[in-house]
């Protein structure tokens, strides 16, 4: 889905909120991702061992251990029986992200997704359009797909392609042709499918979108009174369909929470939101500010 | 300000028909893709790694199946013996290998990287680090090995940590110069854990010994068929009870000993 | 002084690193290519006492490929993995190619930690400003403030030059080589019981004895292709029995039918044992005995070669090795003691190994071949265990006959033919003369056309005593050839260091190499190694090996020869002789000692000529060019002339023209043919028909059989130190390994030294195998790792570490505790201790 509009995307909320404000959550998300990252790299660069690992599996100062459930899933029906060490490590991130919200990981965490805002950004910019659709739903026939090569052939075959962790253990261990990969998925969100990666095919995010099912964390439209039909928004969004239910569901009596576990968590929308629409709280805080003074301008 | 979605946003817009061909597409492009993938990963599992396994790695196809990358051994691994594959090396991108001409295994004692692993892929009931398999030597090229030809290297006997067990040298009468022993480095499968000690102390430009996986480096003797010599001394006496051997008729002039009355 | 012991170890520490990084060797990837461009000439390796023949290749001016000589009596085309890598030695990345001079800007400063690059003048300026201020021509003592430390790895005139240039030349004794190190306690012990050095019989007992007993020799790895003989003949011919005796169970036990660990030192306790079951079964060979044998026994209590001031040699009570008669009953009663109960509560080795053992030498009908290195040498009863094997075989006539026999074995390729024969030693002159001996030291005089008195009669300094001499300021110009002594020498803590570092003195090395003996020196002369000179090496066997000079010095490097006989050019006779020397000799007072020494109408008679091989290839000959004759044809021809006009024969080698068209000859070489087993009738030219067995070595031709007894070791483990630590080598590196870690691939195969150790012992102190652990003794520590499985498995209470790795300096560890007859340091015993690093 493409979204055009007629003015540079964020102008007004640039406008209205300064530069900082209305680049606020990007800018902690990329703070957060390197964060992340650089966890990682404290042991190797120190010698003090913070984080051992990589994303599939690791172990903070000797004790907490974390573990990629997708990864166990496909190891379960590999045919291979799981230790109890990897087992509460991937309870712990099921855990922690049906709190957070599933796709959390996915804007916060996963170094991937810097190469698909990238490649999102620079396809703007340059003002490429079309190419090939594919359906929202591909990515889950894709998680279902590698359970079953995963079952059929008693190897965890995600892992053979998977770009994020080629290109996380490529940047921690050594980066091999780990860069071809990522060139891959930037070519392809660039010039074969707008957000086709993140948003379409790959299965870790339809698996933590299956994680983030009924997650405390998520955006609210409370003030969509106050939407003034900008669209940027919907342009911004990875995934802008999940924006509707919630920003335009005041007539059929729909909250302004943003339930779609779809939704990454990216908090663009409230960056370059100029009315300030939408804000982070939890699935249960259904409440809206109807005082906000509304600027209706139908499309 | 003007928008322009396109109609599948709308979603009541498409037609139920054009639904089922997106979802037909849809199905068969990720069918081919995982038919794609299946066979990449069953490949690459059946494609006898030339890598090296951490200790207690078990099966390569039941390695591949446990093991998620995640690089704990190699960084429990005090010598800087493992690493993690990289896109484009031969072995199943991102599992522990190590390359026994470069870095060999140095059998620590306590075996941190088996510890370490949170999945069970490396043999937590490892706790004896002889009793490893994580290769098995092989005297490749008997052309090139220089105790083959008579000369003293064995190095690799020497350097081996099960030395005696592992590798022994066996000896050969040197028929050429008549006064010398070969000492022909045999390398026995019970004792080898493959550490790689002797491939990468061989001191020719290319190894003559190379610690190859158990798949490629290992035969099998057909179950059909007992080593004699070697059941009998399993049991201790003559499989077959009651069979006697006669003496031979000699010349009476025969010094006290000689032929006859064999056993 | 600047340079702090840290930073000198730093220092060595970097450079060991940096020798094994690189290696340069131009043209040895064409070698493959082109065989046929590869001119091939014979030669001799450059290693261990073994003496395998080998085949150089040479193409461009560069040795690009050898080979073991397929006709060589001793290898047969075989080497092993070290002499595999000849080709290579003489290319180290690091070569020196210039004299450097401790100091900046070519000024010399002794606490500096910088080198500048000098030219050779300058160098030899410097040297003979350093040498004349330590020698007054007119002490009667002759200049004992000077001296030399040389090597079994010298060539045999190298030897030679140095010990007439310091001798006759400079009047000082202050020369003694590496072989003190190594086997000083042979030659002791040969010199003892039959008046004559070296082994009687040859390499050839290895193919005809029916047992050997290898006492303190781990063969499998220091002689690999003597090795392979000897396991040849267990391997092919019945009944035959290998026995090993050594302080830890190493490679040779692989092979031993009877392989026996004892407690250090007990040796002494088991020889005696062995000679008690003989003499108590009445096994002993009683004609042999009256005929051939005189019984002695030695001076006890005698010390350990320690400074006198040390609590144990002011506690000793006895003093030198005199000996004196005692009769048959007297000899039993003094091995008596030994029962087997005895030895082997003493010694840990169960009483049916001990006595199967006895039994091998009792059988009148086995031949046995007794082998020894340094277990037995370096010993500070080296001379007496010696010996005491010697008694064994003399008892039963075991001796000088195929495949009967004591044999020891020598570590460098010329300590028989250079520091033994040639008599570099302190106390020796070539061919077995010794200087105390005024008629031995007339003989070299005339010789050497000096005149009498020239050469002191007092024995110098032995090597241990340099480094003693050198830290307490006695001995101040001392010159370094062709060894790495700070690296090998005992103690180098509290007496190697200070002494070179002291700033009353000046130290030369001469080495291809920054050795870490270079490195701790004041100017260092690049060298030429091997076949970049003509060369001689007489082998374990009394195997004399030529080979000619192959390739060209690199740099502007020169041979120890060449640097020696140069360096006399600068002295005069009134700089190093007294008035009435010089009146007594009738040259002119400013005749220089180059003209005296070398010179002299007998040296350099020989002409200029062309060196050409038997295919009508010609080589180089540097010091032909330089001097203008035939240099070590004319050293060899005057050193021979100590074999047949001394007086002492039985040391006859063929003419120098006839060595280099053979693949080595044993001496005695007497009508050109060789000697393989001495003092029997039929095989040695010196034994007249009739006289059977004659040694006749000794005035009466009768040997000794000297008795010894058990006498404990000079430092024991205690509760501070509880580990015995015992020293050595390993089969890919050689002595310190400044050739052998040179070589990617030796160094690959073994790059640092580890602590051999008991799985018990590292258990009970809580160390992993791979552990970092401090090794330390009352002397210093540094840091290794443990080892507790692989090729050698010490018992309990005994730890073992190699010393090629020069970053790790064992010899810090050691005690310089000495033989007091040898002089030879005992490397294998002292106490030390291990913690967590």
């Amino acid at each position: 889905m493409t979204v055009v509009t007629n003015h540079r995307l964020g102008e007004d909320a640039l406008k209205e909120k300064g530069w900082f404000g209305s680049h606020k959550w990007l800018i902690l998300r990329r703070v957060s991702q390197i964060f992340f990252l650089s966890l990682f790299f404290v042991g190797p660069l120190t010698g003090f061992w913070l984080v051992k690992g990589n994303l599939a599996g690791s172990l903070t100062l000797d004790f907490l251990p974390l573990t990629d459930p997708l990864m166990l899933v496909q190891s379960f029906f590999a045919g291979h029986s799981i230790a109890t060490d990897a087992l509460i490590g991937a309870a712990i991130v099921i855990v922690a992200y049906a709190l957070l919200g599933g796709r959390t990981y996915c804007s916060w965490v996963c170094p991937i997704n810097v190469v698909t805002d990238a490649s999102n950004w620079l396809r703007q910019r340059m003002g490429l359009k079309g190419g090939v659709q594919l359906s929202r739903k591909a990515r889950y026939w894709v998680l279902a797909m590698c359970v079953v090569a995963s079952a059929a052939t008693g190897a965890i075959v995600w892992e053979m392609v998977n770009p994020i962790t080629i290109l996380q253990r490529g940047l921690i261990f050594g980066v091999g042709f780990a860069w071809a990969v990522v060139l891959a998925v930037f070519l392809f969100d660039l010039f074969v499918s707008r957000r086709g990666w993140c948003s379409h095919l790959c299965p870790v995010g339809a698996f933590y979108s299956l994680i983030g099912l009924l997650s405390l964390t998520r955006v609210s439209a409370v003030r969509r009174s106050a939407c003034n039909n900008c669209m940027d928004c919907y342009a911004v969004c990875p995934e802008p369909q999940v924006i509707s239910p919630a920003l335009k569901g005041e007539e059929k009596e729909v909250g302004p929470i943003i339930l779609s576990s779809d939704c990454t968590n990216c908090g663009r929308c409230i960056d370059v939101c100029a009315p300030d629409v939408f804000e982070f709280t939890n699935r249960f805080n259904g409440e809206v500010e109807p005082s906000a003074p509304a600027l209706k301008e139908a499309a | 300000m003007s928008k322009s979605i396109p109609s599948r946003a709308q979603g009541s817009g498409s037609s139920r028909r054009q639904f089922l061909a997106d979802s037909a597409r849809t199905a068969c492009g990720v069918g081919v893709f995982g038919l794609g993938l299946g066979l990449y990963a069953n490949s690459a599992k059946s494609k006898p790694a030339t890598a090296l396994r951490p200790p207690g790695a078990g099966l390569e196809k039941d390695f591949l199946g446990s093991c998620i990358r995640c690089g704990l051994c190699v960084r429990d691994c005090p010598w800087g013996t493992l690493r993690l594959s990289e896109l484009g090396d031969d072995v199943s991108v991102g599992t522990p290998y190590f390359v026994a001409r470069e870095v060999p295994c140095e059998m620590c004692d306590d075996i941190p990287c088996v510890p370490a692993c949170p999945t069970g892929a490396l043999d937590q009931a490892l706790t004896n680090i002889d009793d490893a398999r994580m290769g098995l030597a092989v005297l490749i090229d008997q052309e090139a090995c220089l105790n083959f030809l008579g000369l003293r290297c064995d190095v690799c006997y020497r350097v081996c940590p099960v030395i005696d067990k592992a590798i022994t040298l066996e000896r050969l009468h040197n028929f050429r110069t008549n006064k010398h022993t070969m000492f022909i480095p045999t390398v026995h499968s019970d004792h080898c854990t493959g550490c790689g000690k002797c491939e990468r102390s061989c001191v020719l430009p290319t190894a003559a010994i190379r610690v190859l996986p158990h798949k490629l480096a290992k035969g099998k003797i057909g179950e059909h068929y007992r080593l004699g010599w070697k059941e009998k001394e399993k049991k201790g006496e003559a499989l077959v009870k009651g069979i006697v051997d006669t003496p031979d008729r000699l010349p009476s002039t025969l010094p006290n000993g000689v032929g006859g009355g064999g056993q | 002084m600047k340079l702090s012991r840290r930073d000198f170890i730093k220092a060595n520490a970097a450079t060991a690193a940096a020798a094994a990084a690189g290696i340069a060797l131009p043209g040895v990837s064409s070698a493959n290519a082109a065989e046929d461009g590869i001119r091939w000439d014979k030669g001799v390796c450059r290693f261990c006492g073994t003496g395998c023949g080998v085949l150089l290749g040479v193409k461009g001016g560069q040795m690009v490929a050898t080979q073991g000589d397929p006709d060589a009596p001793v290898n047969k085309g075989l080497n092993c993995i070290k002499g595999y890598f000849l080709s290579k030695i003489m290319y180290g990345a690091d070569r020196l190619t210039k004299p450097l001079l401790r100091g900046k800007g070519g000024k010399f400063d002794k606490a500096s930690n910088e080198w500048s690059e000098i030219s050779w003048d300058q160098a030899y300026d410097i040297m003979a400003e350093k040498w004349k201020a330590a020698i007054d021509p007119n002490d009667p003592k002759g200049a004992t403030k000077v001296g030399m430390f040389g090597s079994g790895q010298w060539t045999i005139w190298e030897g030679y030059a140095a010990s007439k240039f310091m001798k006759a030349g400079l009047r000082s004794n202050n020369i003694d080589p590496n072989a003190r190190h190594c086997m000083a306690s042979a030659v002791g012990a040969f010199m003892r019981a039959f008046g004559i050095d070296e082994p009687m019989g040859c390499y050839d007992d290895l193919e005809h004895a029916d047992a050997f007993v290898l006492w303190g020799a781990n063969m499998a790895e220091m002689h690999p292709i003597l090795w392979s003989r000897l396991t040849d003949t267990r391997l092919t011919k019945k009944g035959c029995e290998v026995h090993v005796l050594s302080t830890f169970e190493h490679r040779s036990f692989e092979l031993a039918d009877n392989g026996m660990i004892f407690t250090p030192q007990t040796d002494l306790a088991i020889a005696n044992y062995i000679a008690n079951y003989i003499l108590t079964n009445n096994a002993q060979s009683d004609d042999f005995l009256s005929k051939h044998v005189n019984l002695t026994k030695t001076v006890t209590d005698i010390g350990y070669g320690l400074r006198p001031e040390h609590p144990l040699e002011k506690a000793k009570t006895g003093k030198g090795g005199k000996l004196t008669k005692i009769t048959m009953a007297e000899y039993k009663e003094a091995v008596s003691k030994y029962t087997l109960e005895y030895t082997t509560k003493l010694s840990g080795v169960p009483a049916a190994q001990l006595e199967r053992l006895a039994k091998v030498y009792a059988d009148p009908k086995k031949k046995v071949m007794s082998l020894w290195t340094m277990g037995m040498n370096q010993h500070t009863r080296g001379v007496w265990i010696n010996g005491l094997v010697y008694n064994i075989h003399l008892m039963m006539g075991k001796i000088s006959e195929p495949g009967n026999g004591p044999f020891s074995l020598t570590g460098q390729p010329s300590a028989c033919g250079t520091a033994r024969e040639v008599g570099t030693f302190a106390h020796r002159l070539p061919a077995d003369l010794v200087v105390k001996n005024k008629a031995h030291r007339a003989a070299a005089e005339k010789i050497w056309k000096v005149p009498v008195g020239v050469i002191p009669p007092k024995p110098g300094y032995h090597a241990v005593l340099h480094h003693r001499m050198l830290k307490d300021g006695k001995l101040n110009a001392y010159w370094v050839m062709c060894t790495n002594n700070m690296q090998a020498a005992p103690n180098m803590n509290e007496e190697g260091l200070p002494g070179y570092r002291n700033p009353k003195n000046f130290i030369v090395v001469s080495d291809p190499y920054f050795t870490v003996t270079a490195q701790a020196a004041d100017l260092v002369l690049p060298t030429a190694m091997w076949m970049e000179k003509e060369g001689a090496y007489g082998n374990a066997e009394r195997r004399t090996q030529f080979w000619r000079q192959q390739v060209k010095p690199q740099g502007e490097s020169k041979s120890d020869i060449m640097q020696l006989v140069e360096f006399s050019k600068r002295f005069k006779l009134s700089d190093v002789w007294s008035k009435e020397n010089i009146a007594a000799s009738g040259y002119p007072a400013d005749k220089s000692l180059y003209e005296v020494l070398f010179a002299n109408g007998q040296v350099d008679k020989f002409p200029k000529q062309d060196i050409v091989d038997g295919s009508g290839n010609k080589y180089d000959n540097e010091e032909m060019d330089k001097f203008g004759f035939y240099l070590q044809k004319g050293m060899y021809e005057e050193y021979r002339r100590f074999q047949f006009e001394g007086p002492k024969p039985g040391h006859e080698m063929a003419d120098f023209d006839t060595y280099h068209k053979v693949r080595g000859q044993r001496w005695p070489v007497i009508d050109g043919k060789e000697t393989l087993w001495r003092f029997r009738e039929g095989y040695d030219p010196h034994v007249k028909k009739g006289e059977g067995v004659k040694f006749y070595g000794k005035p009466d031709g009768k040997a000794n059989i000297i008795f010894a007894p058990y006498e404990p070791a000079a430092e024991s483990p205690d509760k501070d130190f509880p580990y015995w630590l015992s020293t050595g080598r390993v089969l890919e590196h050689w002595h310190t390994g400044s050739m052998t870690n040179r070589v990617p691939e030796l160094h690959r195969a073994y790059p640092n030294a580890k602590l051999y150790m008991h799985p018990d012992d590292a258990k009970a102190q809580g160390f992993k195998r791979g552990d970092a652990v401090k090794l330390s003794t009352r002397r210093g520590e540094l840091e290794t790792r443990v080892e507790t499985r692989g090729r050698n498995k010490p018992p309990k209470g005994l730890v073992y570490i190699p010393f090629f790795d020069a970053g790790q300096l064992v010899n810090k560890l050691t005690l310089d505790a000495t033989d007091p007859l040898s002089k030879e340091t005992d490397y294998k015993k002292c106490a030390c201790k291990v913690e967590k690093a």
